[in-house]
């Protein structure tokens, strides 16, 4: 693979397919961009299997640099933490052009191009290793989305097109600001330099709000979460599911490669008020949920409670609780995706989001009803999916910070558990109380295949997260070593035993066991 | 004494006025009959004129003893006006055949003030400044009015004439306090006099000066005129005025700052600050309740003038290549989208500016619609568009000189810009279509349109060249 410009050619495949979609008729265009996404997802397949993980290995891989833009470069170049988010952008990428198939019907042409340029600036985002270049890409995704929402949105569209824009828009500027002032101090445009260039602490502070104001916008972090909802009731199916499952990872992506390493010091200084605003997130968003009669909005809040538990996962500071952070993102992306899809399923068949409108769907419906099932118990965090390793490590984590935030954290679970399993009863389960709703019929064979290979991502990595956690292993190490030195002293007081030959077995059965009494105490 | 040098340094105005002087003559002489030769015979005059450029800069930056410069900074500057006369030229003909005849005259005054706006940019002398600012805004009195039989096209002449004779009177006041209390026209005269601090009466010239040619730019607070003479303006004309005029009026004002008011930077600096700030809020907020393409057009030009302004209140060498940079790109943008506008034609080919009438342009003319959104969305400095990087470098400037919250206002206010922006590509692609356009444009226009849109998207390839040509020219002033 030495020299070859994979990382390129992984997005110039989805540019080529978006400007052929513009010129082509409705059914041709849906056929190239299956094929565009499916191109790039055995890029990525390709990319991944030729990632060098072992611990010797180059931070930066793949990387490429071509100086045609003057003051900035176009230079790529991925680790481990990279790696697995363009893994999830490509593995979702035909699965929303799937969902679209028939869904879409008005100006095919448009909406698949719009997808395939979304697609080339996402793998764009996490490639980028010149901060403008990020910055181009980061912020150029606001407008294939602004189409996407607004043309073959719901009902709300054009109020929710604007909010999503205007807030994110808002949201980022100033960070442009702090880059800049970064470039003329360091002198360099390079991310790999800048993450090791150390900042003055008072500045850092500026600077660190500067990315969070754009960080929080678009993770969401309470109270900036408003424009979720909105944007997920009237996105299409296919929109919600990318930008649950991809943009809303830019942020926590931007946390992890911007603001943690480059600001250590303020971002321990200002750790309270990342933690106080996710456990507000936590309890509120959940409780919010709760109350929901939309599927989609409900979905939509629970995605702000499980990205708060990302937030408190990167400022544990420690290699456990940013673990857990990129794998609540993976798992996220995933899950919501998936449900997105499945709230998309019985949209398409009676056109309506209100969950009161269906009922007793497992009777009708048995092969949705299974999926589904299985989608919100990895939602809720069950063991032997992808969210329970993700939110354990990331709690795990956060208790090494601070207990009390890890305590308040961690009912975020209970109530999760609560809304998610009063969604599915109300939709699957009890009687059949609507004729038009109990006379669906079951998954069709795209829908089985939309869903079937999420829900074999999510039990491999629930079942065996070690394939995701490898290549990331020794990027988080990099980053707990560069940020430890400003680690906010735990209140825990975790006491190590003596390291007997017995500490290691004794230890994996602790670990199974907290598992064990977790998952009972959600199961009920 | 005028010596070959000197005239050599004029070269590309000598071009355009004698080109102009012959068509004026073949005008008068042909009739109405000519206004399709002379209209590219003009053209090809500007093309000459342009074609100069080089050879006027060889025989050093100094002409009739200081009186015209012929640098760097002038050849960015006019390379630019040239490029846009000729497409306010080239864009005319369709607009005028519609609403009555083509006549030859218009190419003419176009030509006309492109000699004023030459020696504006060119400028050392308050002298020169002030006849060549005069000689451009009189040809531009009369374009205003082009349509005389129209009334609101005369009442924009009208109203211009008055405002801009009003602005023209402050200026002059302004260059005669200046010269009353340095002693000097000339700008090496003036920066050498307020070298040694900054007289009340300097001061008070100084302000005059800058507040005139604000008028010019049509900066806040003195852009009161510009929404209605772009509006009542026939369409050419006012893409002429968002586009050439401008650059015109910014150059010289970066080269009065940075060569005639230098020493004083810090008293101007101040003033630049405000005034950038208040054209790029007051743009913005304004533009929001606008029913009227033109007059929607006329306030994003005032928002982007205070854009400009934030490259030359950092009056480094990186904050004027920066602001001409900024022009550069701006006019690709506004001629684009006046090419765009310049097609809004019902199905009898009447023109339209009602911008609900753009409602589902996005389906009954793809192309269009996408061209006039690319520019809208550049406009509001969203990447991947080169519009971004318009901001962008002035931003960088700002904070290179240390002006950080200068930045993160103005850059927090282009939110609020990005608004109104929004609501013309929301108005094409998701409402239902409503007027039935004309099916297709003409060749000239579609072409224009195509070039720029094409700009505006792969940009960033050219930054190497534009870095280095704005570099040039700045480097020239210091």
């Amino acid at each position: 693979m030495d020299g070859f410009p994979i990382l390129s050619l992984m997005m110039a495949v989805p540019m080529a397919g978006a400007i052929a979609c513009l010129y082509a008729g409705a059914n041709t265009a849906r056929w190239i961009a299956l094929l565009a996404t499916l191109v790039d997802l055995a890029l990525g397949v390709l990319l991944w299997a030729n990632f060098d993980q072992s611990g010797s290995a180059a931070q930066w891989q793949f990387q490429e640099y071509a100086p045609i833009f003057g003051r900035f470069a176009w230079a790529l170049g991925i680790d481990g933490i990279a790696l697995v988010l363009i893994m999830l952008t490509v593995f979702l990428m035909p699965i929303c052009i799937g969902a679209s198939w028939e869904a879409i019907q008005k100006r095919v042409g448009e909406y698949m191009a719009a997808f395939l340029f979304m697609e080339v600036l996402m793998i764009g985002v996490f490639t980028a290793q010149d901060i403008y270049l990020f910055y181009v890409m980061f912020e150029a995704g606001l407008i294939p989305m602004y189409l996407i929402i607004g043309i073959w949105g719901g009902a709300d569209r054009i109020y929710a097109s604007y909010k999503f824009f205007l807030y994110t828009l808002l949201g980022s500027v100033l960070m442009l600001i702090a880059m800049m002032w970064m470039v003329h101090e360091a002198g360099t445009t390079d991310i790999p330099t800048l993450m090791a260039y150390n900042f003055d602490p008072h500045v850092q502070i500026w600077l660190f709000l500067a990315f969070f104001a754009s960080f929080a916008v678009k993770m969401p972090m309470w109270p900036v979460h408003t424009w979720l909802p909105d944007a997920h009731v009237q996105a299409p199916t296919a929109g919600s599911v990318i930008l649950a499952g991809v943009l809303l990872k830019m942020g926590g992506y931007g946390f992890i490669r911007f603001s943690l390493p480059m600001f250590p010091e303020a971002s321990a200084q200002l750790a309270w008020l990342v933690w106080g605003l996710s456990m507000v997130a936590v309890v509120y968003t959940s409780l919010v949920a709760l109350v929901q009669t939309d599927m989609k909005k409900l979905i939509a809040y629970s995605s702000v409670a499980h990205m708060a538990i990302v937030t408190v996962g990167l400022f544990a500071f420690n290699q456990a609780g940013i673990e857990g952070a990129m794998m609540v993102m993976l798992g996220h992306g995933l899950v919501s995706g998936a449900l997105f899809l499945c709230v998309g399923v019985i949209y398409d068949r009676l056109h309506t989001r209100e969950i009161s409108r269906y009922g007793g769907l497992s009777i009708n419906m048995p092969k949705y009803a299974v999926l589904f099932l299985l989608f919100t118990m990895a939602s809720v965090g069950l063991p032997g999916t992808s969210n329970f390793v993700g939110e354990f490590l990331a709690l795990m984590g956060i208790y090494q910070a601070s207990s009390w935030v890890a305590l308040v954290c961690t009912t975020g679970i209970i109530l999760g558990a609560a809304y998610m399993l009063y969604l599915y009863r109300r939709i699957a389960y009890g009687e059949q109380k609507n004729a038009d709703a109990a006379a669906m019929p079951d998954l069709s064979m795209r829908e089985m295949w939309l869903l079937a290979p999420i829900a074999a991502a999510v039990l491999w990595m629930g079942i065996y997260p070690e394939s995701f956690l490898a290549p990331m292993r020794s990027d988080i190490r990099a980053l707990e070593a560069r940020i430890a030195s400003a680690a906010p002293v735990g209140d825990s007081r975790i006491k190590m035993g003596p390291a007997v030959p017995k500490a290691e077995a004794h230890h994996g059965e602790d670990h199974s066991a907290m598992s064990h009494e977790k998952a009972s105490g959600e199961a009920h | 004494m005028i010596d070959s040098a000197s005239l050599l340094a004029v070269l590309p105005e000598l071009v355009l006025t004698a080109g102009g002087l012959v068509l004026l003559l073949t005008a008068a002489f042909g009739g109405d009959g000519t206004a399709r030769v002379v209209n590219w015979l003009s053209v090809l005059t500007l093309l000459v004129a342009g074609l100069m450029l080089p050879v006027s800069m060889e025989h050093g930056p100094l002409a009739f003893d200081g009186l015209v410069r012929a640098d760097a900074f002038s050849i960015f500057a006019k390379a630019l006006i040239y490029a846009s006369a000729g497409a306010a030229i080239l864009l005319a003909p369709r607009y005028f055949a519609a609403g009555g005849a083509v006549r030859p005259e218009y190419p003419v005054l176009i030509l006309f003030s492109s000699v004023g706006m030459g020696m504006m940019v060119s400028a050392g002398d308050l002298l020169t400044l002030y006849v060549g600012l005069e000689m451009q805004s009189l040809a531009a009195y009369v374009l205003a009015s082009f349509m005389r039989q129209d009334e609101r096209s005369s009442e924009a002449g009208l109203k211009y004439f008055v405002l801009g004779s009003l602005a023209s009177g402050i200026l002059l006041y302004g260059t005669a306090l200046l010269y009353g209390f340095t002693g000097s026209t000339s700008f090496d005269g003036i920066a050498v006099a307020l070298g040694d601090g900054v007289g009340k009466g300097e001061l008070f010239g100084m302000v005059f000066l800058l507040a005139g040619l604000a008028f010019k730019m049509s900066a806040v607070p003195f852009h009161m005129w510009t929404p209605d003479v772009y509006e009542g303006a026939p369409t050419p004309v006012t893409t002429f005025f968002g586009s050439a005029p401008k650059v015109a009026a910014m150059a010289l004002t970066v080269r009065v700052a940075i060569e005639a008011l230098g020493p004083a930077g810090l008293d101007w600096q101040q003033i630049v600050i405000f005034v950038a700030l208040a054209s790029i809020i007051f743009g913005a907020v304004a533009a929001i309740g606008q029913t009227n393409i033109k007059r929607l057009m006329a306030y994003s030009s005032i928002n982007n003038v205070g854009f400009a302004l934030i490259g030359l209140a950092a009056a480094t060498p990186a904050g004027v290549a920066a602001t001409m940079s900024y022009m550069a790109i701006y006019v690709v943008m506004t001629i684009g989208a006046f090419a765009c506008i310049l097609q809004m034609r019902d199905a009898q080919g009447r023109p339209v500016e009602s911008i609900a009438s753009l409602a589902g342009l996005s389906q009954s003319r793809k192309g269009l619609a996408a061209a006039l959104g690319i520019f809208m969305f550049s406009m509001a400095g969203i990447p991947p568009l080169f519009g971004f990087w318009a901001k962008f470098l002035v931003f960088d400037a700002a904070v290179a000189a240390g002006l950080t919250a200068l930045a993160a206002f103005g850059i927090a206010a282009s939110v609020i810009g990005a608004f109104y922006y929004l609501k013309i590509i929301k108005t094409m692609y998701f409402d239902e279509p409503a007027t039935a356009y004309e099916a297709r444009g003409g060749a000239v226009e579609n072409v224009i349109l195509t070039a720029c849109a094409v700009v505006i998207v792969v940009g960033y390839l050219l930054n190497p060249v534009l870095d280095q040509a704005s570099a040039a020219a700045a480097a020239s002033l210091f």
